[in-house]
């Protein structure tokens, strides 16, 4: 009696309008994960073999209703706003699937010859993929927040993989030292924000803070919400972590933290700063242009100095993460901003793939991260030697491969923007365009020029799945580099977010 | 007018039919080294036909306008386009281009250099031959960055994996810097799109525009990003110092090509892009342009005298030698440009021709130090003869090519477009005249001691061939080619003259009309 009177009486649950195709990407996803866990425990070893194949087919599945939506081609809200199927969002998703089904074509293998544990590293994937897949629709603190949880919790584990290596389980522990540092970080930044907007939609957050000066405390907030993924993004100083766990984890892990798990930190930065910080140019733009501009030079000056080439490659996601704030530095000043990072996103995570799948195969042989162990490469493995040429040099940015296209509509939006500052930034950007070729040719160099370190000329043994990440990823890079129109007009879909946050 | 039929095929295929044959060679084991050889001299070859082709149904009396011109769309997103086309400026670099490659695979027959791999050192050949087709035919400019900068790769891991003993130096130096000034040229580009009346990349229409509309001082700014982009490749003075290494450590068709083509595509983008475009920020550069030409020539020249090593020697004679296209550029007038593309064809050919001399010297002596050499004339005296024209060439004796590249140059200086000082210009004059007797100096300092005398008692006993049959086939059309243009220069300034003429008359009344 008491507690009916202390208790006020609950207002009906109505369970709010669900688009059920909006949301059949996640959905699949769910199911896929859920069945390799169900299939896991049921018949534990038997299945074993099969994980690889499952994953990757449930990938492929996932793409199914990716592809009707973009079809369909209308904008979806779910949950009042909270939850949006837009373009944007269905181009990041579409390239996490793809990303992740490349990343399970590269561990198939790898895990297998380590004899690590395979059925739960394939659900962790999935379920990572999840919140990334999820973090692309979100326009939410709260959501996204979520979503961030979910893409890191799994990818702290997976980082520690290889559990009998000292390398691999420093790796995880200041992973997840770091990232959790980070989201409490962002937290409190976004408890900040909330506290002044009144709202954690980001939507409704817009018009509460843009206009008149910025308050010492909205500036606090946003600059913490936006360091927290500075963070994720392993922007300078925020990248500590990134070379020991990135040199640590397995290297297909490696490629999943460095590909799509940055990607999704950068998505999430978008998000914010597209929707829901845009009229707060004042605030972010600054600290974008500081971030930019330090992490493409001290990832390049930082990745000079690399033997091991994951740690090179740490180094230069490092400075290429760097490329792709910049353009979020005139992000309030220009439309050209999102689409401009988003392009780069695309072209650079398949070459990134390629590149660590080329790193995966030889060192099938090699046995080593040295980049000295490359030397001669060409002598005993020309495909694989011209891969990661394209490769490299795509990252470095020379046309006619893809990394050209990418760099081109970073300057193509700082010039739009068109101030001292932009311009500035822009000659940033090309000064370490140049001293990243140098990092980049010198790997080249070991492949192409120098003698075979041991003198061992044995070829190096591709596998299938191996064979298929390469193809997919280096044609990839070709086809963008002479038509960029393919990866251009996925890029230009991004200006959806901007048209709903505008 | 956009061609039809053929005619709008033509320049696409001269541009990438050499990389028609690389596809093939990438299908082909590499152990057959034969049709590999086959395979690349015949897809050269079928895109010389193509060039043949053009020469003969190019409308000579229409120079100034685009031929054969195609504009489809490419990338939407970024308003470029695949425009090509050629007028009476791009024709002869593209048919020095579409030559020299079959020629140097003709001459790499045998001499393929260590490590070997045919495949991979044709294949490099053959994509190069696209990038720099492809660089003179483009009319939009980022169509024309992407072939500019194609050329960049093949040609750093053919100095990389073929060269000399400091290859590994000399390719990262020649990679850095060219891309450093490509980094800015193309935002030079980005920003000439977004502050132009209409935001386009096509060349026409921005040559048409002539920069309306942007203040004085962005221009300026504009065209220093473009000067670092041209003048590294060029190489002008002070950014130079990649080309004796790069040359030097190249393997001899390396150093050719370079030599025949990459550079002119720097001096190149000059007289298409930077200067219609830009005509009243170059007008304002002019003088230091003259000045960095001027001090190239004296520099290259005194270079040249402290070498001991021949193809060093040559190396730093191209420096000299772009001064002087540089010098006849930066008069901003018709006869000072014509002067400058008669000197990029004519330089292509000479200094082609002395570096095949330097690689079959190489060969035969395996060193070029000038003190080593001597009494070639004795041992071989063919290909002592041909070092002798090609030298006598290089130094401008009236009657060779090179004549007409250099002296119009120094005459143009006389006087430069209407509002550039003439005091300047007639000092820069002087200076440049200096340089020939300079240029005479050393290039009949190595002549003597490399041909005259007797040879060196080191090569008692030594069997030294003379010019053989390979070497003829691909030696010849250069040395006809510069006897030709020598006696009869009005075959080229006739094609150009009629593109440059009203270019450079149109830039002339603009820059009368602003600066008044």
């Amino acid at each position: 009696m008491l507690l009916a009177q202390a208790i006020p009486p609950l207002e009906e649950f109505v369970r709010p309008p669900i688009d059920w195709h909006a949301l059949a990407p996640e959905l699949t996803l769910l199911v896929v994960g859920a069945l390799l866990t169900l299939a896991d425990i049921i018949w534990n070893e038997r299945v074993r073999w099969y994980m690889p194949a499952l994953a990757g087919m449930g990938l492929l599945a996932t793409m199914v209703p990716i592809v009707t939506l973009g079809l369909d081609g209308t904008d979806r809200e779910l949950f009042g706003g909270a939850y949006v199927v837009d373009d944007f969002s269905l181009v990041l998703k579409a390239l996490f699937v793809l990303s992740g089904y490349v990343l399970v074509l590269m561990s198939a293998d790898y895990l297998r010859d380590g004899d690590y544990y395979e059925s739960e590293y394939y659900q962790l994937l999935l379920a990572s993929l999840l919140g990334m897949v999820m973090m692309a629709s979100s326009r939410d603190l709260i959501s996204i927040f979520i979503a961030l949880e979910l893409l890191s919790i799994p990818a702290y584990m997976m980082a520690a993989w290889r559990k009998g290596d000292a390398k691999s389980n420093e790796a995880g522990v200041k992973y997840y030292l770091m990232g959790v540092f980070a989201s409490a970080v962002m937290l409190y930044g976004m408890s900040l924000v909330y506290g002044i907007a009144g709202s954690t939609q980001l939507d409704q957050i817009a018009p509460a803070i843009s206009g008149g000066d910025a308050s010492p405390l909205l500036i606090i907030g946003i600059l913490f919400t936006l360091l927290g993924f500075a963070f994720k993004v392993s922007a300078v100083p925020f990248h500590t972590w990134a070379p020991d766990t990135y040199e640590g984890a397995p290297t297909p892990v490696t490629a999943f933290l460095a590909v799509a798990s940055k990607a999704a930190g950068f998505v999430a930065l978008m998000i914010l700063i597209g929707v829901g910080f845009i009229g707060r140019g004042d605030v972010f733009q600054p600290l974008m242009w500081i971030l930019a501009a330090l992490t493409m030079t001290v990832g390049n000056l930082l990745a000079l100095r690399q033997t091991n080439i994951v740690r090179m490659l740490a180094y230069s996601g490092v400075a290429q993460g760097g490329f792709m704030l910049a353009p979020l530095a005139v992000a309030a000043d220009t439309d050209q901003a999102i689409p401009a990072t988003v392009t780069y996103l695309l072209i650079y995570a398949i070459t990134n793939l390629a590149a660590f799948t080329v790193v995966i195969a030889v060192s099938r042989k090699t046995r080593s991260g040295e980049i000295s162990s490359y030397g001669g490469l060409f002598r005993y493995a020309p495909g694989m030697t011209v891969a990661m040429t394209v490769a490299l040099f795509s990252l470095a940015g020379i046309p006619p491969l893809g990394g050209w296209f990418a760099k081109f509509v970073v300057f193509r939006a700082l010039a739009d923007a068109g101030d001292a500052w932009a311009i500035a930034l822009a000659v940033v950007v090309a000064v370490n365009s140049v001293i990243a070729l140098f990092y980049y040719a010198a790997v080249a160099r070991q492949m192409w020029f120098e003698d075979v370190p041991d003198g061992d000329e044995t070829p190096v043994t591709s596998t299938p799945s191996l064979t298929i990440a390469l193809a997919v990823t280096i044609v990839g890079t070709l086809v963008v580099g002479i038509l960029p129109q393919t990866a251009a007009r996925f890029g230009d879909m991004a200006t959806t977010l901007v048209a709903l946050g505008g | 007018m956009e061609a039809t039929g053929f005619d709008a095929w033509a320049l696409s295929l001269a541009v990438f039919l050499p990389l028609v044959g690389v596809g093939l060679m990438a299908l082909v084991p590499k152990e057959q080294e034969e049709t590999h050889k086959l395979i690349a001299l015949l897809s050269s070859l079928a895109a010389l036909a193509v060039g043949v082709y053009i020469l003969a149904s190019y409308d000579f009396d229409r120079g100034d306008e685009l031929q054969f011109l195609v504009d489809n769309s490419w990338i939407d997103v970024i308003n470029s386009r695949y425009i090509v086309g050629i007028d009476g400026i791009s024709l002869p670099l593209l048919i020095l281009s579409l030559c020299v490659v079959p020629l140097c695979i003709i001459y790499s027959w045998n001499h393929i250099p260590e490590p070997g791999n045919p495949k991979a050192f044709l294949m490099l050949i053959l994509i190069l031959a696209t990038g720099m087709n492809g660089s003179f035919v483009a009319q939009d400019l980022i169509l024309f960055f992407v072939f500019f900068e194609v050329v960049l790769l093949p040609m750093y891991f053919m100095i990389g994996v073929w060269g000399g003993e400091q290859r590994r130096y000399a390719s990262i130096k020649f990679f850095l810097y060219t891309l450093f000034g490509s980094a800015l040229m193309i935002i030079s580009f980005l920003s000439l799109f977004f502050l132009s009346t209409e935001q386009t990349f096509d060349m026409r229409a921005l040559t048409e525009f002539q920069g309306a509309g942007i203040t004085l001082s962005t221009q300026v700014w504009i065209f220093a990003g473009m000067f670092m982009g041209f003048g590294i490749k060029v190489p002008m003075f002070p950014f130079h110092t990649w080309l004796p290494d790069a040359h030097t450590q190249a393997p001899t068709v390396g150093s050719v090509i370079l030599a025949a083509v990459l550079l002119k595509l720097g001096t190149y983008g000059f007289v298409r892009i930077a200067i219609p475009m830009l005509p009243e920020a170059a007008a304002e550069w002019a003088p230091w342009i003259g000045l960095l030409a001027v001090i190239g020539i004296i520099y290259g020249a005194l270079g040249c005298l402290a070498q001991t090593d021949m193809k060093r020697l040559i190396a730093f004679s191209s420096v000299a030698h772009m001064g002087y296209v540089m010098l006849g550029i930066s008069t901003l007038t018709d006869f000072g440009i014509n002067a400058a593309i008669f000197g990029m064809v004519a330089h292509g050919l000479i200094t082609g021709m002395l570096f095949f001399l330097a690689g079959s010297i190489k060969e035969r002596y395996h060193t070029l130090e000038i003190k080593r050499l001597g009494g070639l004339l004795v041992s071989a005296p063919k290909m002592g003869w041909i070092l002798g024209l090609a030298t006598m060439a290089s130094l401008g004796l009236p009657g060779l090519a090179g004549f007409w590249g250099e002296f119009p140059a120094i005459l143009s200086a006389y006087q430069p477009a209407p509002t550039l000082p003439v005091e300047t210009f007639r000092t820069f004059m002087v200076v440049a005249a200096i340089g020939t007797v300079l240029a005479a100096g050393y290039l009949l300092w190595l002549f003597q001691r490399t041909a005259f005398g007797e040879p060196k008692e080191e090569w008692d006993g030594y069997e030294i061939e003379d010019v053989n049959r390979l070497e003829w086939v691909s030696w010849t059309p250069f040395l006809i080619m510069i006897v030709v243009l020598g006696v009869y220069p009005a075959l080229l300034f006739g094609v150009t003259d009629d593109a440059v003429a009203p270019l450079m008359e149109n830039v002339g009344t603009f820059l009368e009309q602003v600066r008044g």
